[in-house]
């Protein structure tokens, strides 16, 4: 979440608005609402090498972009230990289908976020203060 | 004299053939100050007697990446050579002043934070250079940290195996088996590289992770 002079915002993202992008694209998107110093709550997970790139191109412009220090990020899955064969079959499915939709990953500014604590069952995203 | 020069022409040529063979990249990656430089600091020391970087309780002490080539590790009758890659910390954010709470002026604040940026690119370009990876994580801290999970995705995906140590065991804080249960399907690996504590059983799973490795 974001809190800027007017209040917080945060945009929610659905994964269809970045199914289509390529990488480079959906990083720029993502990128141009974090420098607007909002917090993004994405539906599904970036791919591993986009989430490298992201933390790339995040730091680029660290020092270039005044006031930027950064992002913060976080990413919640359903624990696969914990699933059945049947569930873990299911999930492949619609993955396979639909894209990796069953994630959400929090994307806020560090100028804005002060940390995201997460362990198995939780995530929690500390706000700065005013 | 003939066969004397023939005799070692050959054994420089089967030797350089050996060592290239057998010297495997291995990277360490992981949050910063969790003790990769220590880490990797420990292994020179055992077996080369030097060291590779210097250490710091200052975050971001290593801001570009540092080798050791030819580190010659012998495991109960096995003998491997290690080009070992120090990486600077990754991060997802920097910020000067964090720096300035260890009294460091603002002027070198800033330009180990700039440093600091441009070594975790860096770390990030040598993901593709490496054969295997320690991960090191600071057994004290979350192990549930994005970072970690970023660099081990992005190895998974490039099929580069890894080996999970969680340092740092000597602390009253250390939380072994958390690192354990975050990191199920790897092996983990609880050492103080700065005591030297559980070394033996560091090499043991090195030579398993470097018979994973693709050279």
């Amino acid at each position: 979440m974001t809190r800027t002079k007017d209040g917080l915002t945060i945009q929610f993202i659905t994964y269809s608005q970045i199914k289509d992008l390529n990488s480079t694209a959906r990083i720029k998107k993502l990128l141009e609402i974090i420098l607007n110093n909002k917090v993004i709550i994405l539906q599904g997970k970036l791919m591993p090498e986009e989430e490298t790139r992201l933390i790339e191109d995040t730091l680029v412009l660290v020092g270039k972009v005044k006031g930027f220090k950064g992002i913060e990020l976080a990413v919640i899955s359903p624990n696969p230990n914990e699933q059945t064969i049947m569930n873990k079959i299911k999930y492949g499915i619609a993955n396979a289908l639909v894209g990796n939709t069953d994630s959400l990953t929090v994307i806020g500014p560090a100028s804005v976020v002060k940390d995201m604590k997460k362990d198995p069952k939780k995530l929690e995203v500390m706000m700065k203060g005013r | 004299m003939v066969l004397k020069i023939i005799k070692n022409f050959f054994k420089r040529i089967f030797s350089d053939m050996f060592s290239k063979k057998g010297n495997i990249s291995l990277g360490f990656y992981g949050p910063p100050n969790a003790g990769k430089t220590s880490l990797a600091n420990r292994i020179c020391n055992d077996w080369t007697g030097e060291e590779l970087g210097t250490v710091s309780r200052v975050p971001h002490e290593t801001r570009k990446v540092q080798f050791k080539e030819q580190v010659e590790i012998k495991y109960k009758d096995h003998t491997l050579m290690f080009k070992l890659v120090d990486t600077p910390g990754i991060a997802t954010k920097i910020d000067y002043e964090d720096f300035l709470k260890f009294k460091i002026k603002k002027k070198d604040a800033q330009n180990r934070a700039k440093e600091a940026t441009q070594g975790i690119i860096e770390a990030i370009k040598w993901l593709d250079d490496v054969d295997a990876v320690v991960i090191v994580i600071d057994s004290c801290e979350n192990p549930y940290s994005q970072v970690n999970i970023t660099i081990i995705g992005n190895l998974v995906a490039r099929k580069i195996p890894v080996l999970v140590v969680a340092n740092k065991i000597d602390s009253k804080k250390s939380d072994l088996k958390k690192v354990e249960a975050a990191f199920p399907e790897y092996d983990v690996v609880g050492i103080s590289a700065k005591y030297g504590t559980n070394m033996e059983e560091f090499y043991e799973s090195l030579f398993k992770l470097a018979k994973k490795a693709k050279k």
